[in-house]
């Protein structure tokens, strides 16, 4: 089987065949365990096992809280950045003032949701593979399965509502940070005062823009938790699959949120 | 459930499984009947984590079919599983702690999620369980600091905490000394006459086999050779249970077209 296939000429394609089915069966399954962790979510308690809210809120603060200040010294940075970029793009029109608009409109729909959920993926994303690579490795998996704990919902759904409800919160701090970057850079600059700042802001705004970046935020949190997990779960291999799955977790996950973040931008602004 | 107490707690039969393409179970049949101490055992290799895993109902078989307790692993609803994995405790070879819990949180856990009862109840519980594998007072410690021996023990613990009627063992002396290799046997033994379970026991250390054991049997290749007690085993003629017995090399019979077939890569 394997090994004729080695001499023969139909390699490239079977190779490239045997990939588009093993990545679909892959996004098959991150679809299955996120159902599935949904259905614990919402059904649990029907079956006396409901998703822990002690398990819930520990993650709430590891994924959430623990990242707040990052996110917050990012997104200013982003703020200031954009600052610099509109403004010196704009003074060739002689439109620096419009810079305001413009860090508004990119900071809510775009930038803020993308930091936030970059640096999740960095920090929770591959904790989570990491975590739960380490006890499929040490078969503490198989051991919650002969408990007759489910390992989804025990370990993945608690994650899952805990994304959820963390990365829209940073991704608004985010927003903020963002925001206040941009009003600091442009006051020093331009010598526009805050007060003027946050009155163009508000009026260049619509709940719409601050509403596509926490929509995308709940995207971003889904593929986060659902790569991080389904990697863990998929550790063979001992300490050196889980270092392998880390890996591969946060560069996916990455990956799969750029490209989620393209296409939203595509149908979101036609 | 309509079992009668005398009817096997496990029934085997057929069972054959693969990795891959790979035969690694062929055609096992076994019965353990109950309160019985049974011994798998086999050299390394032979197959016996795997048979372990498709008792446990964790791999899914190729042919055959496993019964515990009278339920069909295969074939039952998640109710009946969920029911059945209630009555039936498993020590894994590393302990499989959960490295973030404290050892009495680890023990408590089966109670957490399956038993509604007070922390005072679940408390007392773990104490008791405690007091049986002899690491009383160590409730407060991480699974990291503790040794080999005890990881073993406080597996243990967890394992009968919902007094299961099915214990399963893996590798119970594997990285031990034989001092406190010797203690564990002489606790599986315990626990049999206080509990009144049934034990099956996979490991290849002779010694604690021949100590424990009421029946043996001896797993090659994905295959059972055997199954008899202790003497029945030790008298057994067949070549590669005498090459077991006294950790002779195993012969490979050579056959020179294979052998030049595997080495050409044909
Ligand atoms: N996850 C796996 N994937 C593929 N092959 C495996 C896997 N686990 C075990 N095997 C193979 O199955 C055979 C039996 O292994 P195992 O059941 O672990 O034996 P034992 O526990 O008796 O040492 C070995 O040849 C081993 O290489
Ligand atoms: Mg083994």
């Amino acid at each position: 089987m394997a090994d004729t296939a080695g001499q023969s000429p139909a390699v490239p394609i079977e190779h490239l065949g045997r990939a588009a089915v093993a990545g679909i069966e892959e996004f098959g399954y991150y679809f299955l365990l996120w159902l599935e962790s949904l259905y614990w979510l919402l059904f649990g308690w029907t079956r006396k096992q409901p998703v822990r809210l002690a398990a819930m809120a520990a993650q709430m603060v590891t994924i959430g809280i623990a990242a707040t200040p990052i996110v917050t010294i990012l997104a200013f940075t982003i703020g200031v950045m954009l600052a610099i970029q509109g403004i010196a793009t704009l003074k060739t029109f002689g439109a620096e003032e419009q810079v305001v608009m413009g860090i508004a409109l990119s900071v809510t729909r775009e930038f803020a949701a993308l930091i936030t959920a970059i640096v999740v993926a960095g920090r929770s994303g591959s904790a989570l593979a990491a975590r739960i690579g380490t006890m499929q490795v040490s078969q503490e998996i198989d051991a919650l399965r002969v408990m007759s704990i489910n390992p989804v919902r025990y370990l993945a759904a608690p994650v899952l509502a805990a994304m959820m409800v963390m990365v829209p919160s940073l991704t608004l701090i985010a927003d903020f940070a963002a925001l206040l970057g941009g009003a600091v850079f442009t006051n020093l600059e331009l010598g526009l005062p805050y007060a003027a700042y946050l009155d163009r802001t508000l009026s260049s705004l619509v709940f719409d823009d601050v509403r596509q970046g926490l929509v995308k935020s709940l995207v971003f949190a889904t593929i986060i938790t659902v790569i991080g997990v389904s990697n863990g779960f998929q550790v063979t291999g001992g300490a050196e699959g889980v270092g392998r799955a880390t890996t591969r977790a946060v560069v996916l996950s990455i990956s799969y949120i750029v490209v989620a973040d393209m296409l939203f931008t595509y149908f979101l602004n036609r | 459930m309509t079992r009668t107490e005398t009817q096997p707690v496990i029934e085997v039969s057929a069972l054959t499984a693969h990795y891959g393409s790979r035969k690694i179970l062929d055609s096992i049949d076994f019965h353990v009947e109950p309160g019985e101490i049974r011994i798998i055992m086999g050299g390394s290799g032979s197959g016996k984590s795997t048979l372990l895993r498709h008792l446990l109902g964790l791999n899914r078989p190729t042919g055959g079919t496993v019964r515990l307790l009278g339920v069909d692993v295969a074939r039952a609803s998640a109710g009946q599983m969920h029911e059945l994995r209630r009555n039936i405790g498993v020590a894994f070879q590393g302990g499989a702690l959960f490295s973030s819990m404290s050892v009495g949180e680890n023990i408590k856990l089966p109670l957490r999620e399956h038993a509604r009862l007070d922390e005072t109840t679940m408390d007392i519980m773990v104490r008791l369980k405690l007091e049986v594998v002899n690491l009383a007072g160590f409730e407060h410690l991480m699974p990291a600091q503790l040794s080999g021996g005890m990881i073993k023990r406080a597996a243990v613990a967890r394992a009968v905490i919902m007094d299961p009627k099915l214990l399963f063992f893996d590798e119970p002396s594997a990285g031990l000394d034989p001092v406190v290799s010797a203690e564990l046997d002489e606790m599986i033994l315990r626990l049999r006459e206080a509990m009144n379970m049934s034990i099956v026991v996979v490991t290849h250390e002779l010694e604690s086999a021949f100590k424990i054991a009421d029946r043996i049997t001896v797993l090659d290749h994905g295959s059972i050779l055997m199954t008899g007690t202790v003497p029945e085993v030790q008298n057994c003629p067949h070549p590669r249970v005498q090459d077991l017995l006294n950790r002779r090399p195993r012969r490979s019979e050579v056959n020179a077209e294979d052998y030049l077939r595997r080495l050409t890569g044909g």
